[in-house]
C-alpha cells in the first residue's frame, strides 16, 4: 500500500514497522504464525562478536504495563548467525533486515560490524551502545559521547551499509549523544533502549531479577520514549527510529508526529505475537479517521505546533 | 502454537490452594506436557503458563495453584467468560519410551501435567505408577481421577496426614520403568538424585514470550543453552546440570 511506504537511510520500507531486537528472536517463530514480509523490516537478535549465554535466571519481572529483563545478551556470535541463521532467514522473509550488534570494546563492535556487513541480506546495522564498555571501567558507551563517538567512527570505517545508532535512555541529556554519533558519522539513530528498572519480591526480601536490575520496556514507557524522539529529532538531521512501547497503530503516528521515519515494536510481540502485523493492517483505517494521506507527510509533523 | 479465544465452561476450588479451570477451545495441538500462555483480564502485562492437565476432544483442563496476583485473579474468572490464550507450547513428554511400565512422580501442582500423560500411556496399554507428593492431606487432588485410569497411586505427605509420611522419594517404589518428574525444583532434584536413571523432568522458569523468542527461560544444560518454553519444558534428567 502507497500510502504506508517510507524510507529509511536510503531504503524504501513498505511501511514503518520494525520488530525491535531481542524481541523477534530471527522471526522463524512469527513465520509461523503470518507472512513476515508484511513488516518494514525486522531488527534480529543483538548480535556479539563472540557467543554469549547471558545472564542467569530469573531473567524476566513483570511490571504495570511491562516487564524488566536481565537477558545478557544471549546469542551464538557472528560466526553462527552469518554461517547458519541467515541462510536460513532467506527462506521466509525475502527483504533486507537489520542487524543488530553489540559489544564490549570498540574492537568488538567493527569486528562483528565488519563480518555482518558483507552480508548481502543485511540492509542497516543498529548498533547497540547500552553494553558497558570494557576498557572505559564498565561505562556503558552509551552514556558518554566520546565513547560512542569512537565507535562509531570505527565502525563507519569497515562498513558503507547504513549504519544506525540505537541509543540508551539512561543519560541525562539523549541530545548531546545523538549529536556526537551524528558527527561520527552515523546515518540514523533510533531509540530507545531499556530503561533501568528493579522489582522486589517482597516475601522473599530479594530482587525478582537475578541480576538485581534490568531493562524496563513496554507500554509503560512510551511517553518516556515520545519525549526522547521529540528532542533527538530536533538536535540532528539524520533520520530517528522511534522505541518504547509502542502498541498500537495510533502509537504509531504519535511517533511519527514526534519524528520518528520508522518505528520499532518490542515488548508487545512477546504479550501479542501478531501485534506488528495487526499494527500494519490497522494503519490505514486510522490514517483516515485523522485525514492523513500519507505516512511519509507526517514525520515530525508536530514540531513547530506553536506556530501554526 | 494457536492464538485462540478459550471460554471457561467451569473455575473451582479442588483442594487447599488449587483450582480447576475448564475451557472450551480447539485442543489438538494439547499434548501431555505441553502448556498454554493465558492472558489474563486486568492489568497484567505477561501471559501466565499453565500446563495442559486433561484436553479432550474441545475442552482443555488446567489445575493451577493460587500463588499470586495473576492465579488470584483467575479463581474470580467465571463460566461465559472468554479468555486469551496461545496454546500448544513446549515439547511435552516423550511417550514412547515407556514400554514396559511407567513411574510418575509428581509434587503438589506438578501432578497436574501428570494426568493427561497417565491417561494416554494407560490408553497404549502401559502399566503406570504414580507417586503423588503433597505438603498436607487437604491439599491432595486428583488421586481417585488417577485411579480410575486404573494407575497404582502412592500419596506422600510432608506431615504424614495421608499415605507415606515424607517426600514423594519417600513413597517411590524401587523405580521399575521410565521415569516421569515434574514438581518444585527441589523435589526433582532428590528424585534425580535417588533414581539416576533416564527419566524426563518438566521444569519452570519465568517466561516473557512463552514460544521461543526473547531468551527470557535460557538455561544451561550438558549440551548447550536451551529455552525452557521452546526446547522444554520438558528435559532428559541427564541433560540437565543439577549443580545449584
Ligand atoms: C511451563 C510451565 C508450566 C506451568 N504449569 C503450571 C500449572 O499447571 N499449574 C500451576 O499452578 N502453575 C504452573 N506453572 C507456574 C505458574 O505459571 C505460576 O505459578 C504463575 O505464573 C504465577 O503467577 P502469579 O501472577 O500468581 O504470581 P506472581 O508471582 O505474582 O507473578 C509474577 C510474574 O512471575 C511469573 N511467575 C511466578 N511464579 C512463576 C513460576 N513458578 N513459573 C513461571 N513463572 C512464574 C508470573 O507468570 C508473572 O509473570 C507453570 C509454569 C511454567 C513455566
Ligand atoms: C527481552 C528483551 C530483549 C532485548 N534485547 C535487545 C537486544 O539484544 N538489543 C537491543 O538493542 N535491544 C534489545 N531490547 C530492547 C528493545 O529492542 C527495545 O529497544 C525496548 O524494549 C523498548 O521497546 P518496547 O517498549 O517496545 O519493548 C530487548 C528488549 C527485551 C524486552
Ligand atoms: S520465554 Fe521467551 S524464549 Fe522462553
Amino acid at each position: 500500500m502507497e500510502r504506508l511506504k517510507t524510507t529509511l537511510c536510503g531504503i524504501p520500507l513498505d511501511n514503518p514497522v520494525i520488530p525491535a531486537s531481542g524481541t523477534f528472536g530471527y522471526g522463524e517463530e512469527f513465520a509461523a504464525l503470518y507472512d513476515i514480509n508484511c513488516l518494514g523490516t525486522f531488527s534480529f537478535k543483538g548480535t556479539t562478536a563472540q557467543p554469549r549465554f547471558g545472564n542467569p535466571t530469573p531473567r524476566i519481572a513483570e511490571c504495570t504495563a511491562g516487564l524488566l529483563n536481565a537477558v545478557g545478551l544471549q546469542n551464538p556470535g557472528v560466526e553462527a548467525v552469518i554461517g547458519e541463521i541467515l541462510p536460513r532467514m532467506k527462506t521466509y522473509f525475502h527483504k533486507p533486515v537489520m542487524a543488530n550488534v553489540s559489544g564490549f570494546s570498540v574492537e568488538d563492535y567493527a569486528g562483528a560490524c565488519e563480518k555482518l556487513g558483507r552480508e548481502p541480506q543485511i540492509g542497516w546495522l543498529e548498533i547497540n551502545i547500552s553494553c558497558p564498555n570494557v576498557h572505559g571501567g564498565g561505562m556503558s558507551f552509551g552514556t558518554d559521547p566520546k565513547a560512542a563517538a569512537e565507535v562509531v567512527a570505527a565502525v563507519r570505517r569497515v562498513t558503507e551499509k547504513p549504519l544506525i545508532v540505537k541509543l540508551t535512555p539512561n543519560v541525562t541529556d539523549i541530545t548531546e549523544i545523538a549529536r556526537s554519533c551524528e558527527a561520527a558519522g552515523a546515518d540514523g539513530i533510533s531509540l530507545i533502549n531499556t530503561l533501568l528498572g528493579m522489582r522486589i519480591d517482597p516475601l522473599r526480601r530479594r530482587p525478582v531479577l537475578q541480576r538485581t536490575m534490568g531493562g524496563f520496556s513496554g507500554p509503560a514507557v512510551f511517553p518516556v520514549a515520545l519525549r526522547m524522539v521529540w528532542q533527538v529529532y530536533e538536535a540532528v538531521k539524520i533520520p530517528v527510529v522511534g522505541i518504547g512501547g509502542i502498541a498500537s497503530a495510533e502509537d504509531v503516528i504519535e511517533m511519527m508526529l514526534a519524528g520518528a521515519c520508522a518505528v520499532e515494536i518490542g515488548s508487545e510481540n512477546l504479550v501479542r505475537p501478531t501485534v506488528c502485523k495487526d499494527i500494519i493492517d490497522g494503519l490505514p483505517a486510522v490514517m483516515d479517521r485523522l485525514g492523513i494521506a500519507k505516512l511519509e507527510d507526517i514525520i515530525g509533523g508536530a514540531h513547530g505546533w506553536e506556530k501554526m | 502454537m494457536k492464538q485462540q479465544q478459550l471460554e471457561i465452561l467451569s473455575n473451582e476450588p479442588l483442594a487447599a490452594g488449587i483450582w480447576r479451570m475448564v475451557l472450551l477451545g480447539d485442543t489438538s495441538d494439547s499434548a501431555p506436557g505441553r502448556f498454554a500462555e493465558l492472558r489474563l483480564p486486568g492489568e497484567f502485562y505477561l501471559r501466565r503458563p499453565i500446563s495442559v492437565c486433561d484436553a479432550r476432544e474441545d475442552r482443555l483442563t488446567l489445575v493451577y495453584k493460587t500463588v499470586g496476583r495473576g492465579t488470584r485473579r483467575m479463581t474470580e474468572l467465571v463460566p461465559g467468560q472468554e479468555i486469551e490464550a496461545l496454546t500448544g507450547l513446549g515439547n511435552g513428554f516423550d511417550l514412547s519410551r515407556a514400554r514396559d511400565g511407567a513411574v510418575l512422580a509428581g509434587g503438589g501442582v506438578g501432578c497436574a501435567p501428570l494426568f493427561l500423560l497417565a491417561r494416554r500411556l494407560r490408553e497404549a496399554g502401559c502399566p503406570v505408577t504414580a507417586v503423588l507428593g503433597f505438603n498436607r492431606a487437604d491439599e491432595i487432588f486428583y488421586e481417585e481421577e488417577f485411579r480410575a485410569l486404573g494407575v497404582r497411586v502412592e500419596i506422600a505427605t510432608l506431615d504424614g496426614s495421608r499415605g507415606t509420611k515424607g517426600f514423594v522419594t519417600d513413597a517411590m517404589p524401587g523405580i521399575a520403568g521410565s521415569l516421569y518428574v515434574c514438581g518444585p525444583q527441589p523435589m526433582m532434584k532428590a528424585v534425580w538424585r535417588r533414581a539416576r536413571a533416564a527419566g524426563q523432568y518438566s521444569l519452570e522458569e519465568r517466561m516473557g514470550c512463552g514460544f521461543g523468542v526473547c531468551m527470557g527461560c535460557s538455561i544451561q544444560t550438558a549440551g548447550g543453552s536451551r529455552r525452557v518454553c521452546a526446547d522444554g519444558p520438558v528435559f532428559a534428567g541427564e541433560e540437565l546440570l543439577w549443580n545449584d
